[in-house]
């Protein structure tokens, strides 16, 4: 298959791997999929709890390379934003930013669902409302 | 000295006409081009003379007789042609078929057709080995059983099925065996007189052949099998088989198979040697952590491993080492997007089978190319693995079974 250069230079050159304390109140933690299904992606967010502002995202994925290019630039594009804007990152963004190939859109959709899944735990953390469907996807440890 | 990028490490696939093979060919485009069923003048003659010393070749790798190859376009219509040909002449006997779970589409979709036209197939599931052994099909047979299709060699795992074992129980029971010996062919010894074969599929270019010609060898005597024949015409093939024949390239098939006879045992010790330093040197390099060898270890064909990666995705795998072209049974390259059925039906579980990715090495591969790719799969891996969050949970004592996946 062959990929676009956007997706390549992700792969080759990914932003923001590796993990933050997920024990911390201002870490919000996100892992969708399944390893039978050959992807899972697990998205992390640090807040800035004065100012609701994301100050750090990151992610590690296993999965296929679109898989990894997709988290790779959510992490990229979450940070900064408010976590009210982080919700507004939607799946057709990243596959129109990496020209995903219809067959790979299933990897946007679970970057956009562990966006959520993040964000779901975070504000589980500080004691507000969920949103969504965040229960759905985020996956239990036990 | 460098190694020449890419390299092509994919010979289950398909393989390079060798050039002595396409040598052999090039007359019979431009000047021995006569139709081999022409009966009258010299340019029919030279063709057809030219077929029948393929015929004889590619008999003498079988150890099987020349009138009894019967020529195709390649494997997928020698199985087609083997198990509609059978169903079709002696469906009054029974309706019954044995084949196996791992076998190639060109095996199992034919199958799955009769059964929809109400004949009864069996799958057999092999063990955690791949192989499927001839004690195994014992149990399975049936007065009604017709024909027993087992491959010789698998195609993504390369193991080696107890061929002469199971031509010996269908012999007992007088029940037709086909092999589908694709990826058998020219890389290890085959004898379908010792091995108790009816019908075998082969294919040139797998073998160092060129594509789209292959050949069904139908036995003559004891028994003499005959076949419903899929296409109808002028009668080419004993009947079996009508369309003019595609000289060129059984001229190939021909010689394909003449080398192979005489550098197979050699070729093999060198491959063999090449892929187990390939495999010893990737174990060695990620210290045996998470490596599966899938298949059986031992009865496999000398030039093909099969490798799971634990906690790495095998797609992403290939991109790592995109200057080495080699096959994954992940579903992210398939069109159905299902990992391999075959990695599934040894019961390794669908998260290795995304895991896993096909060295084939072949008469072409160099030492240095096995080197390169050691050292750039082992690095991979590591940079993959850094990534995986499965691998984190896994370095935690995470016991990755227990965890509630959500399933999408
Ligand atoms: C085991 C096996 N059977 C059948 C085939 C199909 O062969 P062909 O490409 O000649 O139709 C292949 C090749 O992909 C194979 O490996």
């Amino acid at each position: 298959m062959a990929y676009s250069e956007k997706i390549i230079e992700h792969y080759e050159h990914p932003r923001n791997v590796g993990s933050l304390p997920k024990d911390a109140s201002n870490v919000g933690t996100g892992i969708v999929g399944a390893p039978e299904c050959g992807d899972v992606m697990k998205l992390q967010i640090q807040v800035d709890e004065a100012t609701g502002r994301i100050v750090d995202a990151k992610f590690k994925t296993f999965g296929c390379g679109s898989a990894i290019a997709s988290s790779s630039l959510a992490t990229e594009w979450l940070k900064g934003r408010t976590v009210d804007q982080a919700l507004d990152i939607k799946n057709t963004d990243i596959v129109q930013e990496l020209a995903l190939p219809p067959v790979k859109i299933h990897c946007s959709v679970l970057a956009e669902d562990a966006i959520k899944a993040a964000i779901a735990d975070y504000r589980q953390k500080q004691g507000g409302e969920t949103v969504g469907e965040p229960q759905l996807h985020g996956n239990k440890i036990g | 000295m460098a190694v020449k990028l890419p390299i092509y490490m994919d010979n289950n696939a398909t393989t390079p006409v060798d050039p002595r093979v396409l040598e052999a060919m090039l007359p019979y485009f431009t000047q021995k081009f006569g139709n081999a069923a022409s009966r009258n003048h010299c340019f029919g003659w030279e063709a057809e003379d030219a077929v029948d010393k393929a015929r004889q070749q590619c008999a003498a790798l079988i150890h099987a007789d020349a009138k009894e190859i019967i020529w195709t376009s390649g494997s997928t219509e020698s199985n087609n042609l083997a198990i509609k040909g059978v169903a079709g002449m002696y469906a009054d006997k029974g309706k019954h078929i044995i084949t196996a779970m791992t076998e190639h589409k060109a095996v199992l979709d034919p199958c799955k057709r009769l059964q929809k036209e109400g004949f009864d197939v069996t799958y057999l599931q092999p063990g955690r080995d791949g192989v499927i052994y001839g004690e195994q099909l014992r149990q399975a047979l049936r007065p009604d059983t017709i024909l027993v299709s087992l491959m010789w060699a698998n195609n993504e795992i390369g193991t080696l099925n107890e061929i002469a074992e199971i031509g010996r129980v269908c012999k007992e029971r007088e029940v037709i065996f086909h092999t589908d010996a694709t990826q058998a062919v020219g890389k290890v010894p085959i004898d379908v007189e010792a091995a108790g074969v009816d019908l075998l599929s082969s294919s040139g270019h797998k073998l160092y052949g060129p594509k789209g010609i292959g050949y069904l060898y139908v036995r003559r005597k004891r028994p003499r099998v005959r076949l419903t024949p899929i296409l109808d015409g002028g009668g080419h093939e004993r009947g079996m088989r009508s369309g003019t024949l595609n000289v060129t390239g059984i001229v190939g098939m021909g010689a394909a198979c003449e080398i192979a006879g005489r550098e197979m045992a050699v070729e093999g010790t060198r491959l063999k040697a090449l892929r187990d330093k390939l495999e010893k040197g990737i174990v060695s390099g990620l210290e045996g952590h998470g490596v599966h060898v899938n298949g059986h270890p031992e009865r496999r064909i000398p030039h093909t491993s099969n490798i799971s990666f634990a906690w790495v995705e095998g797609e992403s795998l290939m991109m790592a080492i995109k200057e080495v072209a080699v096959s994954s049974g992940s579903a992210c390259t398939s069109a159905s997007l299902e990992p391999s059925y075959v990695l599934k039906a040894l019961g390794i579980g669908d998260e290795l089978a995304h895991s896993s990715i096909r060295f084939g090495l072949g008469r072409f591969t160099t030492e240095e190319e096995v080197d390169y790719v050691i050292e750039h799969v082992v690095a991979g891996v590591k940079k993959l693995r850094e990534m995986s969050p499965l691998y984190e949970m896994a370095q935690q004592g995470i016991d990755l079974s227990k965890v509630e996946w959500s399933a999408h």
